[in-house]
């Protein structure tokens, strides 16, 4: 593919109500603006909202609810903190959010990568899927709610434990994975074994593990300028769905 | 046949061969995708196990001397008014197998059905009646919110023009749609039938959760695509795609219950639509997990809005529960253009058994306390109502239209077009006739202009029927019907179920 010629342009977000600055956007998008920085941000919703290509936004402040949702392609890298539902069925592109982050994000996600330096919410990755050559992947650097990839059905989260302003809390919330029946959650240290979903078990990483463990980690310390060799310098758990049909002895057989 | 499991025996059907009339083809052999016929090779002839029968009359339907009839088992237990023989079967199956009872279609249970308990008006000297077959009548139905007021300004060219913007509408032709039944649950050739019919009638079909295929896109004009909480297959194009998107909340078969399509009915289509692998379970919970509360609803919805850059309408099904009214009215308040009440009698692929026969409320008594409530908080514009779940014939359709509704939802009806007999196995994939399954062997028995010609002659032919009624009551605009509830009187019912349903008793 050509690259297309980088176009800027930043806009306030200040005193502006989230559908006209998103039909702003948009309208911005249409006439061929590609890297966008948008100043002010105050808890605007949907900002990158199904939007497309190869575009990239810097978000000054706090993104409001359903940050990219339904996004294929774009990235956004929030300088501040996210609120719930980022990356919200996600097809594609790539969130760097240098602050915590809410509840659900990467709901239903089935492609591109979300990068939380710190902690976030309940139910992240929750129903993440994957599918022929879409592979999501979470990082999360902090720790992580109750729920954490539950449904989950592919792609990969990643739960770091380091960067957290919990420093009591357990790494994870209880019901890790509940309900999953794909994908892998993979996190730094132990996982106590009573956070996680019934019938799940943490497992040793193998040698392929840690191989895709440190592409991820690599990529995430580059963007959030960390230090990949002391994130690797800890042993990784291993959480992997026990059946790719959880439920399936439930019912009386026909 | 002695000393039988007890299961084994208690079956429910008994297939009946005339021995004069069978030729042992074996076309009853051929057809039942449940094995219950099968070459007795010892015999030299057509043998069969009733054990099997699920009671689908696909072999009655198929033999070539008419030597076959499936009838209720004659044997009977005991009985009695509390035990009946359901409550035993299923308490067999479960002790054996420790598993839920699963049930497929809608309810059988013996719930009160109001629509036969409440009679159309006809004009008779004064008002006089119309007749549809000579006059204008209007059946077109436009879906979506409506202004508080219009207001008007004068052009440039001096004439009057609309300066209130109207929000997105769907229009129909018919005030009846296809509701959702997702590709998956049924297969791709009937997706593919109602695609062309509601296209063919000017009226609208609903996806349902699992996607839409790309060679299904050109239909757009005519879809509606629905997101539920596994998101299968939602993603900008599909959003896009549709005239308007539904947000599933509930279905009146199993308020309260999400879907599950068993990993065996993931073909390689499906898996391609909804984007799951292939034999992996699609699971859809019940809630939505980004939605606690109205205002979250409020959240998906205008991301459903920005997502479609405002032109499609959105609407909220919900199943028909207690407090469906007060529910209703909070969806309307977080920005819904539609909302769909799905009735108890609604069908289903596969529900847990005891949910779809003992949760959730009649369609009529729900319909008629949203509609009220609406009116009673002044937001009935603000979003157009849509009934679901038991819509048997026109007639239904149109008391529904007087009760309150803006459309109908057909499904159950739709199936039983192109052939269902509500044996109500969807969800083993087996269906013999085609419908609920994803096996190529079966699924070509469903021919998509067939299907497709008989689902618009249903719909043309309840549009003829709500047509007559109407110009029978002196109306001649579906419009003039909409909440108009006198117009409907009822026959037997108490005080509470007329204060409901906010009818006067036949005679008054």
């Amino acid at each position: 593919m050509t690259k297309t010629k980088t176009k800027k342009i930043t806009l306030d977000a200040k005193g502006v109500y989230y559908k006209q600055f998103n039909e702003l956007i948009r309208e911005k998008v249409r006439e061929g603006y590609t890297d966008f920085t948008l100043k002010n941000v105050n808890g605007q919703r949907y900002i990158g909202t199904a939007l497309e290509g190869e575009l990239k936004f810097l978000v000054e402040g706090v993104p409001g609810q359903d940050m990219a949702a339904f996004m294929r392609g774009p990235s956004i890298r929030v300088q501040g903190n996210g609120q719930d539902g980022i990356g919200n069925t996600m097809d594609d592109g790539k969130i760097v959010v240098e602050g915590m982050a809410g509840d659900v994000a990467g709901y239903a996600m089935r492609g591109g990568r979300i990068y939380i330096k710190g902690d976030v919410g309940y139910r992240v990755g929750i129903h993440m899927k994957a599918y022929m050559d879409h592979q999501p992947a979470i990082v999360v650097g902090g720790k992580a709610g109750d729920f954490l990839g539950e449904y989950m059905a592919g792609g990969i989260i990643l739960l770091l434990g380091m960067f957290s302003g919990k420093p009591d809390a357990p790494v994870s919330g209880r019901s890790l994975g509940t309900g999953m029946h794909g994908g892998v959650i993979y996190v730094r240290g132990e996982v106590p074994e009573y956070q996680l979903g019934p019938g799940l078990h943490s497992q040793p990483v193998d040698s392929d593990d840690m191989k895709e463990i440190a592409r991820i980690v690599k990529d995430y310390a580059k963007e959030l300028d960390l230090d990949a060799d002391e994130i690797l310098s800890e042993g990784f758990a291993k959480i992997r769905p026990f059946s790719h049909r959880p439920y399936g002895n439930l019912y009386v057989p026909t | 046949m002695l000393f039988q499991p007890i299961n084994k025996n208690y079956h429910e059907f008994h297939i009946d061969r005339d021995k004069d009339l069978c030729i042992n083809c074996e076309v009853c052999v051929r057809q039942c995708s449940y094995g219950s016929h099968y070459w007795d090779e010892v015999r030299g002839k057509v043998m069969h196990d009733n054990s099997k029968c699920v009671g689908c009359h696909r072999c009655e339907a198929l033999c070539p001397t008419a030597a076959l009839h499936i009838r209720k088992k004659p044997s009977e237990y005991r009985g009695g008014a509390s035990w009946r023989p359901v409550f035993m079967e299923n308490i067999y199956k479960q002790a054996d197998t420790g598993g839920v009872l699963l049930a497929g279609m809608g309810s059988p249970v013996d719930i009160p059905v109001y629509w036969d308990r409440m009679l159309l008006d006809a004009s008779q000297v004064t008002n006089p009646s119309i007749d549809p077959l000579r006059e204008p009548m209007e059946l077109k139905t436009f879906l979506g919110a409506k202004p508080s007021k219009l207001e008007i300004e004068t052009g440039k060219d001096g004439k009057p023009k609309l300066k209130t913007k109207l929000t997105p509408q769907l229009e129909l032709n018919y005030p009846i749609m296809f509701s959702a039944m997702s590709f998956g649950s049924i297969n791709f050739n009937l997706h593919r039938a109602m695609a062309r019919a509601a296209s063919e009638l000017g009226i609208y079909y609903n996806t349902g959760e699992g996607g839409l295929h790309k060679s299904l896109y050109k239909y757009g004009q005519n879809t509606i695509v629905q997101v539920a909480s596994g998101r299968f297959g939602v993603h900008k194009d599909y959003l896009q795609a549709g005239a308007g998107i539904e947000i599933k909340v509930g279905q009146g078969a199993k308020p309260g219950i999400g879907g599950h399509l068993p990993g065996e009915k993931i073909n390689d289509m499906v898996s391609e639509t909804r984007m799951v692998p292939i034999g992996s379970d699609a699971i859809s919970p019940a809630p939505h997990h980004d939605i606690y509360s109205i205002e979250d609803l409020l959240q998906l919805i205008f991301a459903l809005k920005e997502a479609s850059e405002y032109k499609a309408p959105v609407s909220v099904k919900i199943a028909a529960v207690h407090n469906v009214a007060a529910i209703a009215s909070g969806i309307v308040r977080a920005g819904a253009d539609i909302v769909t009440i799905d009735g108890m009698r609604g069908g289903t692929g596969a529900a847990p058994a005891m949910t779809r026969d003992n949760v959730g409320i009649p369609l009529e008594l729900a319909l008629a306390s949203v509609d009220q409530r609406l009116r009673d908080e002044g937001i009935r514009n603000q979003a157009s109502i849509v009934a679901a779940g038991g819509i048997r014939c026109s007639a239904d359709a149109i008391k529904a239209i007087a009760l309150g509704a803006d459309a109908v939802y057909i499904a159950t009806g739709a199936l039983i077009a192109v052939g269902c007999t509500l044996c109500g196995r969807c969800y083993t994939g087996k269906c013999p006739w085609g419908i609920a399954t994803n096996d190529p062997k079966l699924a070509k028995r469903q021919n998509p202009d067939i299907a497709a010609k008989k689902m618009t002659n249903l719909v043309r032919a309840w549009g003829h029927e709500i047509e007559e009624m109407l110009g029978g009551m002196g109306l001649n605009s579906i419009e003039s019907l909409r909440g108009n509830r006198d117009k409907l009187r009822a026959v037997g019912l108490s005080d509470t179920e007329m204060d409901i349903l906010g009818v006067k008793h036949a005679g008054r």
